[in-house]
């Protein structure tokens, strides 16, 4: 009984003294969250839009992250890359990211000098100049980069294929760097437009977590953001994900080396079970545990009885959206290890749901991923950065940041009635996709192949 | 560039921004011990590191630092992979393993309850010192080594580094990839990665390094526990030293991607190099600030030619490479390399402006918090200054060093160490269209397709 009683012990640990999550809107309505952590003389500033890939149509994909790349070339008080150099100069990182449901704007800097990231970001969300020829340049630059993590990664390409498979009406069937006709396509004047509709204080949320003192936080924002005009915001239509009936499965030929197996069963997220009578709220956790009990580390079931145990996986591993705006889903990914086949791994993974449907998960799991949570909740606490991603994507998603201090207690809550429940109720072959990669050789195209074989050259 | 704008936030940071207080002696049997005390959170990190990276791997036997590594969790002291990871993780402790060029390590994240800590301890003991490597376990890591030599062959990128790692080390370890080739692979047996163990995991060869919520007794009790049944050992042989190139090369692999992926470099600087600031603070002007080196500016910002580009400095026990990258599409490959090349030849021949230089010590100087900033963080820095035997002052003396480089310093240093008639260029992807890139295919792709 050991065992149990050093469960108890850490599940029922007090967590350290986090500082609290203060909350401040201003008038035109732009949302302030300020977090105090005073470990380092460090301040991690964070601007995030409600708008990205699943705001998008077709026709106008990576738009959200077109513009994502033009925010960093200039306004006419901060012209061309300036943005970038002032905050170099003040020993800052920033950078940006654009996902399915929000594009956020970051810096880190030392703690005294917050002031110039909201210095910048509050100019560039109204004054963004978006100059034709930037544009023109800037449009290379994300093809580059599609074709850098799209289509030269054979494991992505199969992505974007069973994404646009899987959804059929849903929205995160576009890729979030969008397809290449519509890059190829888009206009300044789509930018533009794309600018005007969503970036305005009222679709914004500033998240600064640091060495701060909240107070002194919010008159600063004050003095920057509070002036910004606001915007009406037109949401996006609702697009929802009709039913699926009946698995699909698609076949993806690259040139690769390594077959690969991509599952994506629809799963309710947490913001659509809060909005749908007939999903529990308990339901997105319990498929978080099964997610943890699945993958994520040593002990989980795919390493344990695919990768160790039957041998058919070199890799393989599950991931769940919780905090989608959507409907999400529970994908899984595996690569078979050398002399096994496809089929052998998709029938094992098969045999691991069956389980989960079948057999309530034993309590030793559920502790185990119980307290993988309690302590990566502390562990977490090491990274600024982290905590104030975790609490825009919540906002940025319409969750709400409360919900980060409540994910212990409802992961602690699910029981393994509970992850059998939603493995019977989500995990069904019907809203299955299953996308295959077989690989072709890699050789050049018939189109680029040279003359003549010529080995190495020299200069 | 200069002082417009913001001019009125630019501030320095109080001269004497002192790092962290690192702590340092010896354990009993031998292991050096680096210990920084940060009580914030009730949490520790722990890393053990041993000169037992891939540049230990006997010839023709390539791999063997990687698998061995990986197998230390996979059976050990009777207790199979499945009960060592639970043991780990019935207390949430987080367990990594991971071997490079020059070091190979495991690390251990754990609450630091007592109730946490001691089992994770014992576990982390028992896998360092009484590894099993079971048949079965070596077979399937084995197998799953030849996994992760196939998922490189299909990444431009990986090709490109391999292939410019050949070229540069030439016969040096540094030469070989870590995860060695199918017929190392295949040669490695089990006595071979028992008789690698006990020849590099040994109390003499270790470095422990502990960042968390302990006081100085408990962390002379945790590196005590973890090295006390490791047996004595000895330091391997000092490795050989990098030979300079004799001439430049360029060297083209097709594969059918859609980009070219450019590397174009030489061997740089060991890490104790006496030149090191000015070689670093140098390269962050050219291209190791992100958006706003040179390299980013001119290959990106003025020619949009590839979404990445960057250069840098990679120190290790030896000379470490110089390497200078970016990817872009087949039709502009040699005017990407061309730009590339020149900005290159350009910034060693005339070095930094002094306007270049001061935005780049304030960048470094005034973002050093940041590096600081958590314990992941502090770790990586104890463990490098142990593992390299950087002075224990180093971090607190970090930006002062920074502050002395000048421009003249900067030139002089490149003109030592980077030789601009001598890089080796490596592109790895379609040839354009006036049939550049024509080459076979890379060593790495030398094996037959699956069937």
């Amino acid at each position: 009984m050991r065992y149990l009683c050093v469960v108890l012990t850490l599940l029922a640990m007090p967590l350290p003294a986090g500082g609290q999550v203060q909350e401040f809107v201003f008038e035109n309505g732009l949302k302030l969250l300020v977090k105090e952590d005073h470990r380092a003389p460090v301040v991690v500033s964070q601007v995030w839009y409600k708008v990205g890939g699943s705001y998008e149509h077709p026709g106008i994909t990576g738009i959200s992250h077109a513009l994502e790349h033009m925010m960093f070339q200039g306004t006419e008080k901060y012209p061309g890359g300036e943005f970038s150099r002032i905050i170099a100069e003040q020993g800052g990182r920033d950078n940006a990211f654009t996902g399915a449901d929000y594009t956020a704007y970051h810096q880190t800097l030392e703690k005294s000098r917050l002031a110039v990231s909201f210095e910048l970001e509050a100019d560039r969300m109204r004054n963004l100049l978006l100059e034709e020829q930037d544009f023109t340049k800037e449009m290379e630059v994300v093809k580059e980069e599609r074709r850098l993590r799209t289509e030269d990664r054979p494991s992505a390409y199969l992505y974007e294929a069973a994404m646009a498979t899987a959804w059929q009406t849903s929205p995160y069937r576009h890729p979030v760097v969008g397809w290449m006709a519509d890059l190829n396509a888009m206009t300044r004047q789509d930018l533009q437009q794309w600018y005007q509709r969503w970036y305005a204080p009222n679709n914004a949320i500033v998240v600064v977590v640091g060495d701060v003192v909240a107070a002194e936080v919010y008159t600063l924002a004050k003095q920057y953001f509070a002036d910004l005009p606001m915007r009406e915001i037109r949401p996006p239509r609702p697009r929802p994900e009709v039913r699926q009936a009946g698995m699909k499965r698609l076949v993806v030929k690259r040139p690769a080396r390594l077959p690969s197996l991509l599952m994506v069963y629809k799963v309710p997220s947490y913001k659509t079970a809060l909005q749908s009578e007939s999903i529990a709220d308990w339901e997105p956790y319990a498929l978080e545990v099964l997610n943890y009990v699945l993958s994520g580390s040593s002990s989980s079931r795919f390493a344990r009885y695919l990768v160790r145990g039957a041998e058919v996986a070199a890799t393989a591993s599950a991931s769940y959206s919780l905090i989608d705006r959507l409907d999400g889903r529970l994908l899984i990914r595996a690569v078979p290890v050398e002399g096994k086949r496809l089929a052998e791994l998709e029938r094992a993974i098969y045999e691991q749901i069956d389980l989960l449907q079948t057999r309530p998960v034993t309590q030793q799991e559920l502790e185990r991923v119980k307290i993988a949570v309690v302590a990566a909740d502390i562990y977490e606490k090491d990274s600024i950065f982290y905590q104030a991603l975790v609490l825009g994507m919540l906002e940025a998603n319409g969750l709400g940041w409360q919900r980060a201090d409540e994910y212990v207690e409802k992961i602690k809550a699910v029981t393994a009635r509970q992850v059998m429940a939603v493995a019977k109720k989500y995990l069904q072959a019907d809203g299955l996709t299953v996308a295959m990669l077989e690989p072709l050789p890699l050789v050049p195209t018939a189109a680029q192949r040279a003359p003549s074989a010529g080995g190495r050259h020299g200069r | 560039m200069g002082d417009k704008g913001l001019f009125l936030f630019i501030c320095l940071l109080p001269a004497a921004y002192a790092g962290p207080n690192i702590v340092k002696w010896q354990a009993e049997g031998g292991s050096r011990v680096f210990f920084v005390e940060t009580d914030e959170l009730p949490i520790v990190d722990i890393k053990v590191l041993f000169d037992a990276g891939s540049v230990r791997d006997p010839d023709e036997m390539g791999g063997l630092a990687l698998l061995t590594n990986g197998l230390l969790d996979q059976g050990a002291g009777g207790l199979d992979a499945n009960q060592i990871s639970d043991q780990f993780e019935r207390t949430g402790a987080v367990y990594r393993a991971s071997a490079g060029l020059d070091s190979a390590s495991v690390s251990l994240r754990s609450l630091t309850d007592r109730q946490a800590l001691q089992p994770a301890l014992a576990n982390l003991a028992r896998v360092l010192a009484s590894p099993d490597f079971p048949d079965q376990a070596v077979a399937r890591q084995k197998k799953r080594l030849l996994t992760a030599l196939e998922a490189k062959r299909q990444s431009p990128g990986a090709i490109a580094r391999d292939n410019f790692f050949a070229a540069i080390y030439k016969a040096h370890p540094y030469a070989r990839a870590k995860e060695g080739t199918e017929t190392s692979i295949e040669a490695i047996s089990r006595a071979d990665i028992i008789g690698f163990h006990r020849r590099y995991y040994t109390a003499n060869n270790a470095l422990v390094a502990i960042v968390g919520a302990l006081s100085r007794t408990e962390a002379e009790a945790v590196a005590g526990r973890l090295t006390a049944n490791l047996p004595q050992g000895e330091r391997p042989a000092p490795l050989a030293a990098v030979s300079g190139l004799a001439a430049g090369d360029e060297i083209r692999i097709s594969h059918p991607s859609s980009q070219v992926h450019v590397l174009l470099g030489q061997p740089g600087m060991a890490r104790t190099e006496a030149d090191y600031f000015p070689l670093y603070v140098g390269n962050h002007v050219l291209g190791g600030s992100g958006m706003v080196s040179r390299l980013f500016e001119e290959v990106r910002n003025q020619h949009g030619l590839s979404y990445s580009v960057y250069s840098y400095f990679s120190p290790r026990r030896e000379k470490g490479p110089f390497v200078a990258g970016l990817q872009t599409r087949a039709e502009q490959q040699q005017e990407a390399l061309q730009l590339l090349r020149t900005l290159i030849t350009q910034y060693t021949r005339v070095g930094p402006t002094e306007a270049e230089l001061r935005a780049s010590k304030l960048n470094i100087t005034g973002g050093f918090p940041l590096r600081l900033d958590s314990n992941a963080k502090i770790l990586d820095y104890v463990a490098t200054i142990g593992f390299y035997g950087l002075p224990l002052d180093y971090l607190d003396t970090y930006v002062d060093q920074v502050n002395a480089v000048t421009v003249e310093q900067i030139k002089r240093a490149f003109a030592e160490h980077i030789d601009p008639d001598k890089l080796v260029a490596v592109l790895v992807g379609p040839s354009d269209n006036n049939g550049n890139n024509n080459g076979n295919n890379s060593r790495a792709d030398d094996k037959q397709e699956r069937p």
